[in-house]
C-alpha cells in the first residue's frame, strides 16, 4: 500500500527548496514510503499522557548577559561570500517582500 | 622500540613535556606516516604540512623557554571535517561547502591548540554526518586499514580509519547516532561518545542538534580519557553544553570492576546478532566478570523502536540545520542562478548529494501541516519512553554492556542499495544518542575474516568515568592484542 | 447592507537591548551595513544562539503591563522559510507556548473605554534587511538587523475602526516607551504595525475573509490605510465581489492599498521546538521581581494627574506623554508650585522652547525647581506673567535661577503706587487727544493708554495695580 504519492513528494520538495528529475523523484516515492513506511511502527506504542522529550537533557534558563562583544571585522564577513560588494551580500534581485 | 606514529597520544606527551622527543619530530614522523599510507587508506581530506610543523616548533619553542606544556603537547590531533578552524578548510566532506574557510575556531579545537596538541588536518566523513560508511562523502573514499575493500564505517570513517592506521595519535568525530562509535568498532579502535552536554558543541556543523556530540576516537582507554579531559566542560557559547564538573578521567582508571554490576540489555542479544559478533562481546563480558563484575539481565524495551525515532527527530532537525546552506553569505552558489529562487533550487539540488537530500526530504515531510503530530511529536514521546527504559535499567546497574554494531565492517557497495537497511545497522548505537547518556566502544577482537569487533559500554549521565574504567579494566584483562592492520603492518 | 470592520493588530517592536537577542554584536542602528556581525547572527555553519536574559526581563515588564499571564514554562521554537534576510532559514521565535499571553489594554477612543484583548507576546530574532536595486540589478543584505530582539504582539480581532487602531497603538507606545522596553522609532522599523481586516454584515458573527496591511510607516498612515482597506473592501462586497486572502502594501502618497502577494494556501512553517536553547522558567519570584520594577504606568498616572492635582483630562494627557514629562511635571508640583500653573507653562512656552531646540522637556536647562520658582515670582507679585515669558525664555537659554535673571535684567514688577503714578502721568500729558476721547465717553481708549503705560514702564508695571491708577487718572 503506496501512501508517498509523487504529489507529495512534490510538495515537501517544495517547501525543502530541491528540484528533483524524474528518477530522483521516483526513487524518493518508493524510498520515503518504505522508511516512513517503518515508522509506523510507533504506533505500536500508547503514548497517551507520555511528556515529549523536547530537549536532551533538563536544563533551563541558560542565558547570557546583555553586554555588546567584538564583532567581526566586515571584510572578514564578506570573504565567505559567493558575490559581495565590499558592504552588502549580494543576491539575485528580491521581489517581492516577505516576512518580517 | 615502536615508532613515533605508533604511540599512544599519552606516551607522546609526557616524552614532549620532559623533552626525551621534539614535537617536531613526532610532527614529521605522523606526517611520514601519511605520505606512507594514506593514498591507500584516503582518511585525511587535507594535510596541514606547513602549519602543523610550524604549531610543533612553536610547542618545542616554549618548552625550550621552560614554560609548562599542555596534555597534549605534540600529539598529532586529526579532525573531523565538520569541526570548524581558521585553518584550512571545513568543507563537511560537501560540495556544498567545498574550499569554505571558516572565520572561527570550534571550541573544542581551541581546546586542543590551548593544550598544545598539533593539528595535522582535517579527516573525511559521511556529507554533513550522514552515513554509516563515509561512503557519502562528496571528496573522497575512505578505506578501512583492516580491509582496504571494505568501509570504514560513518559518519566518522576518515576520523576511525586515520587513527587505525597511525595516520594521527587520535581524532575527533562527532556522534548523532553511532558515528563515533560504529567506525571506532569497525577500524578497531576506541570511540566515545560523551553525555549529550559535556563536549560543546560551537563550532560543529550541526546535522541533528539534540542529539550530536563531539568525541574522540582513539587507539587505547587511557587517550580517551586524556582526551576527554581536555574537550569535556561547558561553554559559554554553547548553551547545551551543561555546567557539570569535569573529573580527572585519568584517574577513574583503576582497573578495578569488582561489584560494579553490569547490565545485559537483552534485546541487545537477539538473532540479529551473528553468532561470530555474539561470541566476541559474550567472551568479553566473561573477562569482566572474572575481574569480579556482576552481571545482571536487564531490559531495554523500547530498543526495536529506536531506529524509527532516531530517522524521524535527526532529518527533522537537519532539514532546519542545512537550511542556512543557500549560497548567499557561503559556500557553493550555483552560477545560474538569476532568481532568488534559483539560488536556493539550484544550489541546494546541486550542493548536497543523494543521502543528504533524502533526510531533508524526509525531515521536512515530518515537519510539515498535518504529519507533526504523528511522527515528530510521536517519536519524541517514545525518545521519552526510550530515556526511561535507561533510567530504569540504572536503577539495576552501573553499565550497560553490548555489542556495537551487529555486523563488522561490510564491503563497498553492499548497504548503499536500501537506506532503510544502511539505517537499520545503526540498532545498538542509536539508544545512546537518543537517552543521551555516554557510549563507548572498544576493541573486542578480530572475526574469522580478520575484521574488528567491538564492545559497547554505556553508562547513566554524566558517568563517563565509571564507563571508562570498565572499559579500561577490560583492555587490560582482554587477553589479546588486537594488532595493527594489514596496511599498518605492511608499511611499517 | 450595513457592515462592520473587524479589525486586529499584530506589532513587531524592536526591545532595546545593548546586544541582540542571540549574540553580543550590538543593536545600534546606525553602523556601516555588515559591521555589527558576528558568526552567529550571520548564520554561520557550526554556530549556536545563546538568549540574552534581558530580552527576557523586558519581555515579561510589557506582557505584565498588557496585564498578561506569563508563562511558567516557555520556549523557542524554529519557524522554517526561506528568505535572503534570514541567515539560517529558520526564526527562531515562539509558537504553541509563547512567554506572554491572555491579556488586554484599555484604550481611550472614540466613544470611551475600549478593552483590547492581547492574545499573546512572543519574543524572536529579527531578520537583516534587504536592500534593492544593487549591482547588476540584484539585492543586498546587511545582516546588523539580524539578531535585534523583538516582541511581537498580537490582538484579539478587537476592533472596528481606524481609530481605535490609531488609540491603541498610541497607548501601546506610550507604554512602551515608559517601560524603556523599545525607543518605538517607526523610521527605524522599531516598531512596525501590521493590521488584519476583514469586513462583515453588522450582526453577523462569522468572520470576513481578512487582509493584511503591513510596511506602514506612521500610525497616522496606518489609521489611512486600515480606512482605506476598510471602505475597499466594503465597495468589493456592495458590488457583488469577494475579497482575497493577501497580504496589502500602503501607497502613502496616493493613498491606497495595493496587492503585495496572495497567500499560497497557508504557509507550511514547520515550527518544531527550538533544540540549540534550553526552555525559559520564569518563576514567581521573577516574574515579582519584574512587576516591582515597573513604573507606574501611562494611565495609572493620568487618572492619578487629574484626580490629585486636578489636571484637565485633556491636560493630563499631554503632560504624561513621556515619562520624562510627567516626572518633570510631579517634581515641579513636589516643591509647591500650583499645579494647574506648572502644567500651563509646561504645555505651552516651555514645549514651545523645547519643540524649538529639539529637546526633551526633561533634559532642558530648566530644572523643575526653577520652574516653580518662577511660578512662585509670578505669584507674589514680583514679575507678571509676560515678563515671566521673558524670564523663562533666558532660564532656557542661560540654566540661570529666575531670581538671578530678574536681577539681573531688572526685571521686576512695578508695584510701588507712587512710582506708578508718575508713570501713568507722564502717558496722559503725552496723549490729551485720547484723554479727551475717554472722557467724551469711548471707554475703549483705556486700553490704548494702559498699552502705553506698560511700554513706558518696559513692561515692569503691575499691570492690576496700573491699572487701577489709570482708572482713577481719567475720573479724576
Amino acid at each position: 500500500m503506496s501512501r508517498i504519492t509523487e504529489k507529495d513528494v512534490d510538495y515537501v520538495a517544495g517547501l525543502a527548496r530541491l528540484r528533483l528529475d524524474e528518477e530522483a523523484r521516483a526513487r524518493l516515492v518508493r524510498e520515503m514510503d518504505a522508511i516512513l513506511g517503518y515508522m509506523d511502527k510507533l504506533n505500536e506504542l500508547n503514548t497517551e499522557g507520555v511528556e515529549p522529550m523536547m530537549h536532551a537533557l533538563e536544563m533551563t534558563n541558560v542565558f547570557r548577559d546583555d553586554v555588546v562583544g567584538e564583532s567581526m571585522p566586515r571584510d572578514l564577513a564578506l570573504e565567505t561570500a559567493p558575490q559581495h560588494d565590499g558592504a552588502y551580500f549580494i543576491v539575485p534581485p528580491i521581489m517581492d517582500p516577505e516576512e518580517s | 622500540m615502536s615508532a613515533w606514529h605508533e604511540r599512544r597520544a599519552h606516551e607522546i606527551a609526557g616524552a614532549v613535556r620532559t623533552g626525551a622527543v621534539s614535537a617536531v619530530e613526532v610532527t614529521r614522523a605522523f606526517l611520514e606516516r601519511i605520505d606512507a599510507v594514506d593514498g591507500e587508506v584516503n582518511a585525511y581530506t587535507e594535510v596541514w604540512r606547513a602549519e602543523a610543523e610550524a604549531r610543533a616548533a612553536a610547542i618545542d619553542a616554549k618548552r625550550d623557554r621552560g614554560e609548562a606544556l599542555g596534555a597534549l603537547a605534540g600529539v598529532p590531533v586529526a579532525l573531523k571535517a565538520l569541526l570548524c578552524t581558521t585553518e584550512g578548510t571545513t568543507d563537511c566532506s560537501s560540495r556544498m561547502l567545498k574550499g569554505f574557510r571558516s572565520p572561527y575556531d570550534a571550541t573544542v579545537v581551541r581546546r586542543l591548540r590551548d593544550a598544545d596538541a598539533v593539528l595535522p588536518g582535517k579527516v573525511n566523513m559521511d556529507e554533513f554526518a550522514m552515513g554509516s560508511s563515509t561512503e557519502n562523502s562528496a571528496i573522497k573514499k575512505t578505506r578501512n586499514p583492516w580491509n582496504l575493500d571494505c568501509v570504514p564505517g560513518g559518519s566518522s570513517g576518515g576520523s576511525a580509519a586515520s587513527v587505525a592506521a597511525d595516520e594521527c595519535a587520535f581524532a575527533l568525530g562527532s556522534d548523532t547516532g553511532g558515528s563515533i562509535r560504529q567506525p571506532a568498532a569497525l577500524c578497531g579502535c576506541v570511540g566515545v561518545k560523551p553525555t549529550y552536554g559535556r563536549v560543546s558543541r560551537y563550532g560543529l556543523v550541526a546535522f541533528a542538534s539534540s542529539l550530536d556530540q563531539i568525541g574522540p576516537l582513539t587507539k587505547d582507554v587511557e587517550d580517551a580519557a586524556l582526551a576527554l579531559n581536555i574537550i569535556c566542560g561547558r561553554d559559554p557559547m554553547d548553551a547545551t553544553s551543561a555546567a557539570v564538573p569535569v573529573p580527572d578521567f585519568t584517574a577513574s582508571l583503576t582497573g578495578e570492576v569488582k561489584g560494579l554490576r553490569i547490565g545485559l540489555p537483552k534485546e541487545y542479544f537477539t538473532s540479529q546478532l551473528g553468532s561470530e559478533m555474539r561470541e566476541k562481546v559474550e567472551r568479553a563480558i566473561a573477562v569482566l566478570e572474572e575481574q569480579g563484575a556482576e552481571t545482571v539481565e536487564v531490559s531495554l524495551p523500547h530498543t526495536d523502536h529506536g531506529v524509527a525515532v532516531y530517522y524521524i527527530i535527526s532529518p527533522a532537525e537537519a532539514s532546519a540545520n542545512l537550511a542556512r546552506f543557500d549560497g548567499v553569505r557561503y559556500g557553493f552558489r550555483h552560477p545560474d542562478a538569476e532568481t532568488v529562487d534559483d539560488l536556493y533550487v539550484l544550489t541546494k539540488s546541486d550542493g548536497f548529494g543523494t543521502e543528504v537530500q533524502r533526510r531533508i526530504m524526509l525531515g521536512t515531510y515530518v515537519l510539515s501541516s498535518g504529519y507533526y503530530d504523528a511522527y515528530y511529536l510521536k517519536a519524541q514521546k517514545v525518545r521519552a519512553l526510550i530515556r526511561q527504559d535507561f533510567d530504569r535499567a540504572f536503577a539495576q546497574c552501573d553499565v550497560l554492556v553490548t555489542p556495537t554494531s551487529p555486523t563488522p565492517a561490510f564491503r563497498f557497495g553492499e548497504k548503499t542499495d536500501d537506506p532503510l537497511e544502511m539505517y537499520l545497522s545503526d540498532i545498538y548505537t542509536i539508544s545512546a544518542n537518543l537517552a543521551a547518556i555516554p557510549g563507548i566502544s572498544v576493541p573486542c577482537g578480530l572475526t574469522s575474516a580478520g575484521l574488528p569487533a567491538g564492545l559497547q559500554i554505556m553508562a547513566r549521565h554524566f558517568d563517563e568515568a565509571t564507563m571508562l574504567r570498565v572499559a579500561h579494566c577490560y583492555e587490560q584483562h582482554r587477553g589479546f592484542d588486537p594488532g595493527k592492520p594489514p596496511i599498518a603492518r605492511g608499511a611499517a | 447592507m450595513e457592515y462592520e470592520a473587524v479589525i486586529g493588530m499584530e506589532v513587531h517592536v524592536e526591545l532595546d537591548t545593548r546586544s541582540k537577542v542571540f549574540c553580543a554584536c550590538s543593536t545600534d542602528f546606525h553602523a556601516e551595513p555588515n559591521t555589527n556581525v558576528c558568526p552567529i547572527c550571520l548564520g554561520m555553519p557550526g554556530t549556536l544562539p545563546m538568549l540574552n536574559r534581558e530580552v527576557v526581563n523586558k519581555s515579561v515588564a510589557v506582557g505584565l503591563a498588557l496585564n498578561c499571564t506569563i508563562a511558567r514554562w516557555s520556549k523557542m521554537d524554529r519557524k522554517n522559510y526561506f528568505y535572503p534576510d534570514l541567515p539560517k532559514n529558520y526564526q527562531i521565535s515562539q509558537y504553541d507556548l509563547p512567554l506572554c499571553h491572555g491579556g488586554y489594554l484599555d484604550i481611550e477612543t472614540e466613544g470611551g473605554t475600549r478593552r483590547i484583548g492581547i492574545t499573546r507576546a512572543h519574543m524572536e530574532e529579527d531578520p537583516a534587511r534587504n536592500v534593492h536595486g544593487m549591482m547588476g540589478g540584484g539585492s543586498g543584505v546587511d545582516f546588523n538587523r539580524s539578531g535585534v530582539p523583538l516582541l511581537e504582539i498580537v490582538t484579539e480581532p478587537d476592533f472596528r475602526s481606524a481609530q481605535q487602531v490609531y488609540d491603541y497603538l498610541a497607548e501601546l507606545k506610550q507604554i512602551l516607551l515608559y517601560l524603556g522596553a523599545s525607543d518605538c522609532n517607526m523610521e527605524e522599523g522599531s516598531l512596525r504595525a501590521e493590521a488584519n481586516i476583514s469586513v462583515r454584515p453588522k450582526g453577523s458573527e462569522r468572520l470576513g475573509t481578512k487582509t493584511e496591511v503591513k510596511n506602514v510607516a506612521s500610525f497616522t498612515q496606518t489609521m489611512r490605510a486600515v480606512e482605506y482597506e476598510i471602505k475597499r473592501q466594503i465597495r468589493v462586497l456592495s458590488e457583488g465581489g469577494t475579497i482575497v486572502q493577501e497580504t496589502r502594501g500602503w501607497d502613502a502618497e496616493k493613498g491606497i492599498s495595493f496587492s503585495q502577494r496572495k497567500k499560497e494556501s497557508a504557509h507550511d512553517y514547520r515550527y518544531f521546538p527550538e533544540p540549540d536553547l534550553a526552555p525559559v522558567v520564569v518563576d514567581e519570584a521573577w516574574e515579582r521581581r519584574v512587576r516591582d520594577a515597573l513604573p507606574e504606568l501611562p494611565a495609572a498616572r493620568r487618572k492619578r494627574f487629574r484626580e490629585a492635582h486636578g489636571l484637565s483630562a485633556y491636560d493630563a494627557r499631554v503632560i504624561t506623554a513621556t515619562r520624562g514629562m510627567a516626572d518633570y511635571f510631579e517634581a515641579v508640583v513636589r516643591v509647591g508650585a500650583d499645579p494647574k500653573k506648572a502644567a500651563n507653562w509646561m504645555m505651552g512656552d516651555l514645549q514651545a522652547l523645547c519643540t524649538e531646540t529639539r529637546v526633551e522637556v526633561d533634559a532642558c536647562a530648566v530644572c523643575p525647581e526653577d520652574l516653580a520658582a518662577m511660578i512662585g515670582l509670578i505669584e507674589n507679585g514680583t514679575i507678571s506673567g509676560k515678563i515671566a515669558k521673558e524670564v523663562l525664555a533666558a532660564m532656557f537659554e542661560t540654566g540661570k535661577h529666575p531670581k538671578e535673571i530678574v536681577e539681573e535684567k531688572g526685571l521686576v514688577q512695578i508695584s510701588d503706587s507712587s512710582e506708578l503714578e508718575g508713570i501713568v502721568q507722564q502717558v496722559l500729558d503725552a496723549n490729551p487727544n485720547q484723554v479727551e476721547q475717554f472722557r467724551s465717553g469711548k471707554d475703549q481708549v483705556k486700553g490704548y493708554l494702559m498699552g502705553q503705560v506698560m511700554k513706558a514702564s518696559r513692561g515692569k508695571a503691575n499691570p492690576k495695580l496700573a491699572s487701577q491708577i489709570l482708572e482713577k487718572a481719567l475720573r479724576a
